[in-house]
Formats: C-alpha cells, sequence, structure tokens
C-alpha cells in the first residue's frame, strides 16, 4: 500500500474511534472538535469535487453550508423537527440555489465565476442578515435537534459524531465513484480542455452545472448537520470568509484525489485550535502560513504524500 | 441541388472588427470526396472551419449538412451529426491517458455521459473502440500514459485518433501535418489515403505534396474569398491561382516529382 | 413624496457609487492588465483609513491627515505587490485567491495589534461638518457633497490619465491586450507596480473618504470589496468606464432600494408582507441586477468579449 493509503486508512481508523476513546479520558471537547471536523471535512471535499476535478472555483461554498444549517433552523423555529423532513429541505434547497446560480455563474469563466460565486453567496449572507424573524444579524438558536424516530438519537454527542462520521465515509465513496464515472470524465475533459470537448460533442455547460449542483446538494447535506450540531445558525457562517477558509482546506489537503480535502480540513482545524490558544493575534501567523502555502506547497499534503511534485 | 452533396456553404460571411475573414464564400462538398482548402497564411481556412464546426458564428450566409441547416448550430451538437474535426494547434486533454483522450471522443458519440457510479476506466465498451483507434494511428504502446509529456508527433497522432474513433461522416483536419517532420507527415499522409474513400475529408494542408497526394477537389481561398475551385490538374493550370498563390509552391512539386519536401513552404504560425 | 429626504437618499447613492468607483477602478485595472485577483484589496482601503485616522489626530488636520496618508498607503501598496504580489502574476486564478486571503489575514490581524480592536474617529473640521440649504428649504451633509466632488475629480483625472497620457496608453494597451505590452517593449515589472500602487492609493482613498462618517475599524473593506467585485463584474473587466457607470447605478440602486423598496412593495402587498421581505429583497438587489446583467452579457456592460 502506498504512503497515501496508509494515511487514509488511519485517519478512518482514528476517526472511527473517536468516542469510545473520549469517553475512557473524558473529555467532551475532543468529541466536539472530532464532529465539527468531520462536518466541515464533509464541505470541503464536496467543493473539491467542483474545485479540482472541474476546475470551477466557486468562491460561495459556505452559502450551502447556511442554506442547510437555516433548513434546520427555520422548521425547528416553527416547532418542527423531523429530520428527514430537515434534511430534504436542506439538500433540495441547496440544489435549487445551485441549479439557478450556477446557470448564471457557468456561462462565465475566470474571474468573473469567482467573484460572481462569490456575490450569489454574499447574497444569500444578506438575505438573513435582514430576515428579523429568524434573527437577523444575531442568528437563531436551535432549540431540539432534528428527530429521526427512536433509533438515532441526536441529542447524544456520541450518535451525532457516528451520523456525521458514516455521512462522511458515504460520501467519499459517492465522490469516488462519480469522478471515475463516465460523467466524472467529462467533468475532467472539461477541465482540461473545454474547448476540445465542446468538438467532441459534449454540451460541457450542462455537465458543469450537474456537478455544481450534485457539489451544492452534498454541501447542503453538510450545512443541516452543522445545524444540529451547534445548535445555533447565524448568517456569519455564511460569510464570504468563510467561503475562504473552505477552499483553503481543499488546497491544503490537495485537490489532486478525493481524500486530500480531509487531511487539509484535519491541518486547518489544528492549526486553529492550537495557535488560537496560543496567541491573541494567532490569525498573522495563520495568514502568513497560508501566503507561504500558496509561494512554497504546491499540490498540498496529499502531493506530497503521494510523492508527485505537480497535481 | 446535387444529391450527392453531403456539406454545402453559400454566402458565408464572417468579419473581425470590420476586416472580412471570410467572405462570401460559396462552396459545396460532395460526399466522401477529398476536398483540399489551400492559401496563404491568414487567407481564412481555420476561421472557415471553426465556421464549420460551430466554435465560430457565422455573420451571415448558410451552411447546410446533409440537408439540414446547421448555421447557428452549437458546436456541441453537430458532432452527433457525424462531423469531427481536428485542430491546428494540437487540442487534447493534457492531464489524462492516451486511452482517456479517446475513450472520450468514443463516449461522445455514444451518449450516455450521464452515469455517475461505473467506472470508466473499465468500461469495455469505451476501452474496446478506443484501443482500435489509437492501434489505427499506431499510439497503442502509448495508450496507458499522460498526453501532455508526450512528443508533438504523438500528439497529431492522438488527435487524429480522436477525430477517428467516433467513424464520422465528415472529418474536418486543420493542417494534420503541421509542425510534423517528414517522416510523421509521410505517415499521416498514407493514414490518410487508407481513409480516402470511406469518408468525406475537409483538409487544410500548407504540404503540397499532401494536397496533390490526397486531393480530389481543390479549393484556394485567398482573403477570405474563394479564387478556384475545381480539380487538382485544372487548379495547379489556373493563372489566377498561380498569381495570387500557387506559383512558386507549384513549380518545385512539378518540377521536381516525388522529392521530399523540397517543394512546400513551410509557414510557421 | 419629501423632496428633502430623496434629495438625501440620491447623494447617498452617488456617494456610495463614487467610493466604489475609487475601489473598483484599481481592481478592474488590475484585473485587467495582471489577470489578478485581489482580495486584499479592501485591506487597502482599511489601511487608508486607520492611517488618516492616526495622521489626523497627529496633524490635528483631516486634510494634512488625508494628504499624508495617501503617499502612506502607496509605500503598503508598493510592499504588498514587491514581497507577494508580484510572485503570483504567472500563477492560476485559485492561487491569487489564497494567497491574497493570507493577506487580508494578516492586515485585519496587524491592524487590531496596532490600533487595538477599536474604531478610530476621524473629527471632521467644523467647514466640513456643516450643512449646505438649497432653495426649497432642502438640507444636504456638506461632507458628503464634498465627498462627491472629490470623487468625480478624482474619476475625471484618471480618465484623463488613462485616456490621454502615455502612461495611460500603456494601460490601455495591457487592459485590452496583454501580449501586446510585452510587444511594445515596456517594462512590464514597473508598470505592474505602478498600476498596483496606483489602485491601492485609491482604495486608501476611499477608505479614508468615508472613515468620517463610519469610523476605521477591522475588517471594515471586507463587505464593501465584494460589492466593488459586483462592480466590475457588471461594467466589465479591464474597463473604466464601464467601472464608473456600473458603481454609479450599484450605488444608487442599493441605496434607493433599501429606502424605497418598503414602499414601492405595499403598492402590490399588504403592510406586513411588505416590511417584512422589502428589507431581504433590497438586500439582495445588486446581486439580482448582477444576474440579469450577466444573463445578457457574460462579460459585462463594457468587457471583453469572450474572456
Ligand atoms: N478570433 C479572431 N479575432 C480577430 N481576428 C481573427 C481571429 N481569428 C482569425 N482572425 C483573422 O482572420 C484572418 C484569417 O485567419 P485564419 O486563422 O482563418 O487564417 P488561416 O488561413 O487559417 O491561416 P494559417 O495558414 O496561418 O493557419 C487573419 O487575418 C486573422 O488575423
Ligand atoms: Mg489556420
Amino acid at each position: 500500500m502506498t504512503l497515501r493509503g496508509w494515511v487514509t486508512c488511519a485517519v478512518i481508523v482514528v476517526l472511527a474511534l473517536v468516542p469510545p476513546i473520549v469517553s475512557l479520558v473524558d473529555n467532551a471537547f475532543i468529541l466536539d472538535m472530532a464532529t465539527r471536523f468531520v462536518i466541515l471535512a464533509i464541505a470541503a471535499v464536496s467543493l473539491n469535487l467542483i474545485l479540482g476535478y472541474g476546475r470551477m472555483i466557486s468562491f460561495g461554498h459556505a452559502a450551502y453550508l447556511g442554506i442547510g444549517a437555516y433548513a434546520v433552523g427555520i422548521p425547528a423555529y416553527y416547532e418542527v423537527y423531523n429530520g428527514y423532513l430537515h434534511i430534504l429541505i436542506a439538500m433540495s434547497v441547496s440544489a435549487v440555489f445551485a441549479l439557478v446560480t450556477g446557470i448564471v455563474c457557468l456561462r462565465t469563466r475566470g474571474v468573473n465565476f469567482i467573484m460572481i460565486t462569490m456575490a450569489f453567496a454574499q447574497m444569500v449572507f444578506f438575505a438573513f442578515v435582514s430576515i428579523e424573524e429568524y434573527g437577523g444579524d444575531d442568528g437563531l438558536v436551535i432549540e431540539m435537534r432534528s428527530e429521526f424516530g427512536s433509533l438515532i438519537d441526536l441529542e447524544n454527542a456520541s450518535v451525532l459524531y457516528y451520523v456525521c462520521f458514516v455521512s462522511l465515509l458515504l460520501i467519499l465513496y459517492l465522490i469516488r465513484r462519480i469522478v471515475r464515472s463516465r460523467f466524472g470524465m467529462v467533468i475532467q475533459g472539461a477541465r482540461g480542455n473545454e474547448p476540445r470537448m465542446q468538438s467532441l460533442g459534449f454540451d460541457t455547460f450542462r455537465y458543469k452545472l450537474a456537478c455544481y449542483v450534485i457539489a451544492g446538494t452534498i454541501c447542503g447535506y453538510a450545512g443541516a448537520l452543522l445545524g444540529n450540531f451547534t445548535n445555533f445558525i447565524s448568517p456569519e457562517m455564511m460569510d464570504w470568509t468563510r467561503s475562504g477558509e473552505l477552499i483553503f482546506m481543499v488546497v491544503l489537503g490537495g485537490t489532486g484525489s478525493v481524500f486530500g480535502p480531509v487531511l487539509g480540513t484535519s491541518v486547518f482545524l489544528f492549526l486553529e485550535e492550537i495557535l488560537s490558544g496560543l496567541w491573541l493575534y494567532w490569525q498573522l501567523v495563520f495568514g502568513v502560513f497560508l501566503i507561504l502555502v500558496v509561494l512554497f506547497a504546491k499540490g498540498g499534503i496529499d502531493s506530497w504524500l503521494s510523492g508527485r511534485r505537480t497535481h | 441541388m446535387n444529391s450527392d452533396v453531403l456539406l454545402s456553404i453559400s454566402d458565408l460571411y464572417k468579419a473581425f472588427g470590420g476586416v472580412a475573414a471570410t467572405n462570401q464564400v460559396t462552396l459545396d462538398i460532395l460526399d466522401r470526396e477529398v476536398h483540399a482548402i489551400i492559401g496563404p497564411n491568414g487567407a481564412g481556412k481555420t476561421t472557415l472551419v471553426s465556421q464549420l464546426t460551430g466554435v465560430l458564428m457565422p455573420d451571415a450566409g448558410q451552411i447546410t449538412f446533409k440537408g439540414n441547416d446547421i448555421t447557428y448550430m452549437p458546436a456541441h451538437r453537430r458532432p452527433h451529426l457525424g462531423m469531427a474535426r481536428s485542430f491546428q494547434i494540437t487540442s487534447i486533454i493534457h492531464d489524462m491517458t492516451v486511452l482517456e483522450n479517446v475513450a472520450l471522443a468514443i463516449q461522445a458519440k455514444a451518449g450516455h455521459s450521464y452515469r455517475f457510479w461505473r467506472s470508466a476506466d473499465s468500461d469495455q465498451n469505451l476501452t474496446g473502440p478506443a484501443m482500435e483507434a489509437l492501434r489505427g494511428v499506431g499510439l497503442e504502446a502509448q495508450a496507458m500514459q499522460i498526453a501532455g509529456p508526450l512528443s508533438h508527433g504523438e500528439h497529431r497522432q492522438l488527435e487524429m485518433a480522436m477525430v477517428m474513433a467516433t467513424a464520422p461522416v465528415l472529418v474536418l483536419l486543420d493542417e494534420p501535418t503541421a509542425g510534423m517532420g517528414q517522416e510523421d507527415s509521410t505517415r499521416m499522409i498514407a493514414a490518410l489515403q487508407v481513409l480516402k474513400g470511406s469518408c468525406t475529408i475537409i483538409l487544410v494542408e500548407h504540404d503540397m505534396d499532401a494536397v496533390f497526394a490526397l486531393a480530389d477537389r481543390i479549393t484556394v481561398l485567398v482573403e477570405g474569398r474563394v479564387i478556384a475551385t475545381g480539380k487538382p490538374d485544372a487548379i495547379r493550370s489556373d493563372e489566377t491561382v498561380r498569381q495570387a498563390y500557387l506559383g512558386e509552391e507549384l513549380e518545385a512539386v512539378t518540377d521536381v516529382p516525388g522529392s521530399g519536401s523540397s517543394g512546400t513552404v513551410r509557414h510557421v504560425c | 413624496m419629501d423632496w428633502t429626504l430623496l434629495t438625501v437618499q440620491l447623494l447617498n447613492g452617488l456617494q456610495l457609487g463614487i467610493l466604489l468607483f475609487l475601489l473598483a477602478s484599481g481592481l478592474t485595472l488590475i484585473f485587467g492588465i495582471m489577470d489578478f485577483v485581489n482580495l486584499a484589496h479592501g485591506s487597502l482601503y482599511m489601511v487608508g483609513a486607520f492611517f488618516c485616522a492616526t495622521f489626523t489626530q497627529w496633524l490635528d488636520s483631516f486634510l494634512l491627515g488625508l494628504l499624508l496618508a495617501l503617499p502612506a498607503t502607496a509605500v503598503i501598496g508598493l510592499l504588498v505587490e514587491l514581497l507577494v504580489v508580484r510572485r503570483l502574476y504567472q500563477r492560476d486564478h485559485l492561487d491569487h485567491v489564497l494567497a491574497t486571503f493570507g493577506l487580508i489575514l494578516v492586515f485585519d490581524t496587524l491592524t487590531q495589534m496596532i490600533w487595538g480592536p477599536d474604531g478610530q474617529v476621524i473629527p471632521l473640521p467644523a467647514w466640513l461638518d456643516g450643512q449646505i440649504t438649497l432653495m426649497d428649504g432642502i438640507v444636504l451633509p456638506t461632507y458628503r457633497i464634498a465627498i462627491i466632488i472629490t470623487g468625480l475629480a478624482v474619476a475625471f483625472g484618471l480618465f484623463v490619465l488613462v485616456t490621454r497620457t502615455r502612461l495611460g496608453m500603456r494601460i490601455r494597451a495591457g487592459a485590452s491586450n496583454r501580449t501586446m505590452i510585452s510587444a511594445l517593449g515596456i517594462n512590464i515589472s514597473l508598470l505592474f507596480s505602478i498600476v498596483f500602487v496606483m489602485g491601492a492609493v485609491l482604495a486608501g482613498l476611499a477608505g479614508m473618504m468615508i472613515a468620517p462618517i463610519t469610523e476605521a475599524s477591522i475588517g471594515m473593506g471586507n463587505q464593501i470589496i465584494i460589492v466593488a467585485f459586483v462592480v466590475i463584474v457588471i461594467g466589465g473587466i479591464g474597463s473604466i468606464k464601464g467601472a464608473f457607470i456600473a458603481a454609479v447605478i450599484v450605488g444608487l440602486i442599493d441605496t434607493m432600494g433599501r429606502s424605497y423598496l418598503d414602499a414601492l412593495f405595499k403598492l402590490f402587498m399588504s403592510a406586513q408582507n411588505a416590511e417584512t421581505s422589502a428589507p431581504a429583497v433590497s438586500a439582495m438587489l445588486i446581486y439580482i441586477l448582477m444576474a440579469v446583467i450577466l444573463a445578457v452579457r457574460p462579460a459585462g456592460l463594457f468587457g471583453p468579449r469572450g474572456r
């Protein structure tokens, strides 16, 4: 097995064992950290589907986290706690939002695409800021987590964690299948040479749009998990700087593999946790680190693990 | 109109910033002919091919293919009618393997690209015909290599394999021998000889050896206009053509028959 | 209809448009010429505001403070260009986005370290702080009018610079056709530095002018920069004229939407519905405008086609 394979397995095994370890050392904080990590990893993995495999640099991915979270929070505000309904709303609203904005965004390329995705996310952000009913700027407390019958009780932190963890595994597998499928080949072909793909007979716009919708829908699901996890939602979670952080997680981990973003997310959150405990102005170090990664560490952790220099 | 006409171009016009790159071009391409389009640099050959394939939209005029008006049909729909093109500047997907490049061409024709689950790499319906096409151009040994780092000649071969993989009705080749050495070019011409008769070929070419070896008919384009269309012999002896373009090059071809590249003016673009 | 209110709102809209133009003109040139995505452009807006605040306190004069803050911001812009941005021109947009995102963190944190977490107030001199009474009793704040006049003057100066001078000719050549500048044998890295610093100063000036109204605060550039992006996307990348027109349109629509949309909505829906939906819709108005314009013209109003 390759180094990359070993690391992948090790990370998954460690993640699977988090709740028992936590109960041994009796430190709920670690479980919280791990849950947040797993949820953000899902978001990063979904972003990588468009960013890495499709070279669609979306700077608005955090909007889906927000949409998913509000899809839990707003029904809960009306005392509707049905989890299946929450997830259905989260994913379908995300899909529709991705479809509608994707139709506009994907007509543009390059810099315009980056800025338009960012602007649409900002639009959602401001929409929620200005809706006083759901707390506006201050956000909304979710009184109770989504209910999935007696079998799955999300109020139990370990259960919530395992739901997130299993979701991550399934989504990793799903995306791995997608990128290797015929559809995935078209997306990667369009990344490499879009005019050529068109002259071969592919309507690349539609394929990219489909890919964009899939990524958004998955991230909307992650958002529903996030809403459940934090018990509190606010527009701040879809601020454009959040989208920037997601991109950083993906690039740090490496866009060349399905699993890379998981590693990127772990390093990102680890550094954040360590640095913020050490120094009030830790973001300075973080910013410099980011710049250095861009300047000198192309390909991310993944390319380093697999021994490739380029991606 | 003749029932043997496969592609018909009438009064096609396209200008870039006021300068006509295609100027009132009217031309019929017959079924299963090799129709060469020649002309000096900047004559508008690539521009014409791009309009035929939908990469550029004409300002005026009409293009019909098998009797259907395709003038403004989007580029990605034309291959499904049986049109395929190669690019003057090699256009392949650099970060994929040679086999995957060709498999994509097959997949484009086969449809079914909204399959999200089954692995494409192990799909015999794609890899089988793709290997076949690679064998056709002599590139099967490189099938599993990433396309980007291969040599220029291999890129051209791959480009050709991608064109031929879909068994097209009409093939548009924009300078298939561009930038090739003598040996590769000869091989390419031989490969095209084999194809001749099985499909219609529009061949844009500066290499007069290739043109006169392959073409059934030739159209000469100068400054966007068709100045002559006809059989190779007629073009060879046409006075306007000689004056406008062919003069020097034809002399070389006719005076030193069969001698390598001496007759060809290499147009480096 | 309250004419004073309407006039004031129009002026507010115009003022927002002018500020957006100062931000967007630099951004659009940097995009057009260097093909560089600079998220940290808003940080220069913030830096300008903080410099202006400090210098105003030292010198006890807003005007002198502003005049000193301009070259100071230029120096910061030059440093950023030399240390980071220059190494990234050859890279792809993703790298631009990430590195300048890192720059934002650096700027925000450094500003906080130097000036502390609180906003900095900039007091205006009395002659700018008052109000002007027009005929019909319409009363307008002097300072907003001063911003608009200054902004228009700068816009005019920029326009003259770009259309009438040799430097401007090179800039235009670069914005419309990047390969041309090298063909003309122009010192590219110098031109790039000049353009970047120019953009930095314009952004800084915008920050300095707004700070007396809003205070200079950490992260103040991070929201308006997105709107500036919207402006250049609407105007078309690389086009100063497009940036100006789009900036004024966006400024007016945003301001007018916030003040009059509920009244408009009340014409065809219940007062309660209008009051709940108007704020959300007015917050989205400029993005909807952008979407509509892009749906019709993917390269923006004055953008080069096919980029
Ligand atoms: N996208 C474009 N924009 C502006 N002008 C163009 C464009 N494409 C081509 N032209 C111009 O149109 C004319 C025809 O160009 P075209 O590439 O079709 O010529 P060609 O016959 O293929 O030449 P070559 O033998 O060099 O390949 C040239 O003058 C060229 O400069
Ligand atoms: Mg050509």
